[in-house]
């Protein structure tokens, strides 16, 4: 099993880690029996033409390189992304923008896109605003 | 990468071939190739080779040199042990005979583990596997207990376990199996030596087995080969039909520059035993002392004191195993989680979860093991850069375990 270069790179050296203070939302997927767990942070501001935009977007992961790169690729992808096109972020993108993942992460490690979701529907249900 | 230097301390998974054994063992490739079962001068120089090797592996155990076996390594001892001992019972007993009951433990090498498995669930043999202690080791009272007067035939133990490197009193348990059989054949006594022989006694009359597997390439040997001893009168049956190699137990032809090899390996062994088990024990003692001192939240999986000289089988909290190998990896240092027959399986090891521990202890666990060119230098790097790697992990993890639990409610 080899991960491929990208993985490697977003392993070693992830971006958007860390977290946001009084964050817009956060979204948290996985469980300590898989051995993954992902937190994602949302800053949501309105851009010029008045959409909501994800402005700032963090991560906390523990997990397996796959689920830290996944989870590092997913903030790179959905910066500065509207809420509308964010949430359609799926996990097999991620995945794809990493150049593929090995077969048997694909499932278990690869859940960075639902932490995003969560993230936004915690933005959501804050803000009692059903979109 | 390339021109990095790089530190191997996964010596439990494999170990690089020792040059001597390399230099005996290429005229059986080049000039002395012969079949051994051939009668002309190439079979005969190759079968002399055969016997001699087979007599250095029995000096080695103190068996006779009939009572060796040569196979592909330990699975395939392993599996010839289980399945072959249940196979010579309903040949003995025949088909309607009383089901046998074989014993292993629960944290065996998945050779043992998943032969036995095969056999309950081909409804052939009830099987027991006993419960580890948070230690790592067997209870002999309970091993006592789960033995059953008529059809117990096999109980196999495991003499060092390889990933958490705790060591079994074999002798021990070869004494009681004794006393429970009297004059009976059963039960067998079997154990994997695969990781003992590099730094246990392995004489078989001391530790009272019937049966023992053990490998070359976890000394230093090549790839390929392996062994199996069984006392002379054990009832086994051959798995693979074939010619009449190795009394017909394990046909197939022999693999000579291998066993000429695995043979040379072990006298190595026998000669450096005693030092290199010193020497690892200190370097090994100063790796964990210092790990555990500078690293906060780590911890020792099992027993310090019952442990195999080369291992080292920590946990640290907030931390996934996986990803600190990488990252220890792209530093030049090789080690791992847990065995490398496991490592592309997602789930947390069954030796780990075998001491007791939560599923994301056993998922933050790091398994370095030592060998013969490690030294007190790459010891002190490899803490460096476990403690760097460390720390970049839990930067990145947060609190999320944590956070997870409070949220959850579980403890």
């Amino acid at each position: 099993m080899a991960y491929s270069k990208l993985v490697m790179e977003h392993f070693l050296k992830p971006k958007n880690r860390g977290i946001i203070k009084n964050p817009s939302g956060v979204g948290t997927v996985g469980n300590p029996v898989c051995g993954d767990l992902m937190r994602v942070y949302i800053k949501v501001k309105k851009n010029k033409a008045d959409q909501k935009i994800i402005s700032d977007i963090k991560f906390e992961t523990l997990g397996c390189a796959a689920a830290i790169a996944t989870s590092s690729m997913v903030t790179e992808l959905a910066k500065n992304k509207t809420l509308l096109e964010a949430e359609k972020i799926t996990n097999k993108q991620v995945a794809g923008a990493l150049e593929g993942l090995p077969p048997i992460k694909m499932h278990c490690s690869n859940l960075a896109a639902s932490a995003l979701k969560d993230a936004i529907r915690n933005y959501f249900q804050k803000n009692h605003n059903l979109k | 990468m390339t021109n990095k230097k790089r530190i191997y301390l996964d010596h439990a998974a494999t170990t690089p071939v020792d040059k001597r054994v390399l230099k005996a063992m290429v005229p059986y490739f080049f000039s002395k190739y012969g079949n051994p079962m051939s009668i002309h001068s190439f079979g005969v120089e190759a079968s002399f080779a055969i016997d001699k090797a087979r007599k250095t592996l029995a000096n080695f155990l103190n068996s006779k040199t009939d009572e060796i076996f040569f196979t592909s390594g330990s699975t395939e001892s392993n599996n010839i042990v289980v399945k072959g001992t249940v196979k010579a019972y309903y040949e003995k007993f025949g088909k309607n005979a009383l089901k046998p009951h074989i014993i292993t433990t629960k944290f065996e090498h998945h050779s043992i583990l998943n032969a036995f498995k095969t056999v309950e669930k081909e409804n052939l043999a009830e099987v027991s596997y006993l419960n580890i202690s948070k230690d790592g080791l067997v209870e002999l009272e309970e091993l006592k207990a789960k033995v059953k007067k008529q059809n117990t035939i096999l109980v196999s133990i495991v003499y060092v376990n390889s990933e958490i490197g705790t060591v079994q009193v074999i002798e021990k348990i070869g004494g009681l199996i004794k006393m429970i059989r009297k004059n009976n054949i059963y039960p067998l006594f079997h154990t994997d030596a695969t990781q003992a022989i590099n730094y246990f006694s392995c004489d078989v009359l001391k530790l009272g087995v019937d049966l023992l597997s053990f490998s070359s390439h976890k000394i230093y040997g090549p790839k390929g080969i392996g062994a199996l001893y069984f006392k002379q009168g054990t009832p086994i049956k051959k798995l693979f039909d074939g010619g009449e190699q190795e009394n017909g137990l394990r046909p197939g032809t022999h693999n000579v520059p291998g066993i000429v090899g695995f043979a040379k390996a072990i006298e190595i062994v026998s000669e450096t035993k005693k030092k290199e088990s010193i020497r690892l024990i200190k370097l090994r003692n100063h790796l964990l002392d210092k790990i555990l001192k500078e690293i906060p939240d780590s911890s020792l999986n099992g027993s310090k004191e019952n442990r195999s000289p080369n291992n080292c089988n920590l946990r640290f909290k907030n931390i996934e195993g996986e990803s600190l190998v990488l990252m220890l990896d792209e530093s030049g240092i090789a080690c791992s989680t847990g065995s490398a027959c496991s490592s592309s399986s997602l789930q947390a090891s069954h030796v780990l979860l075998s001491l007791g521990l939560r599923a994301e202890e056993a998922h933050s666990s790091l398994r370095i093991t030592l060998g013969r060119n490690i030294t007190k230098h790459d010891i002190e790097f490899t803490i460096e850069k476990l403690k760097q790697s460390v720390d970049k992990l839990r930067k990145l993890s947060g609190n999320v375990l944590s956070d997870y639990f409070k949220k959850n409610k579980v403890s």
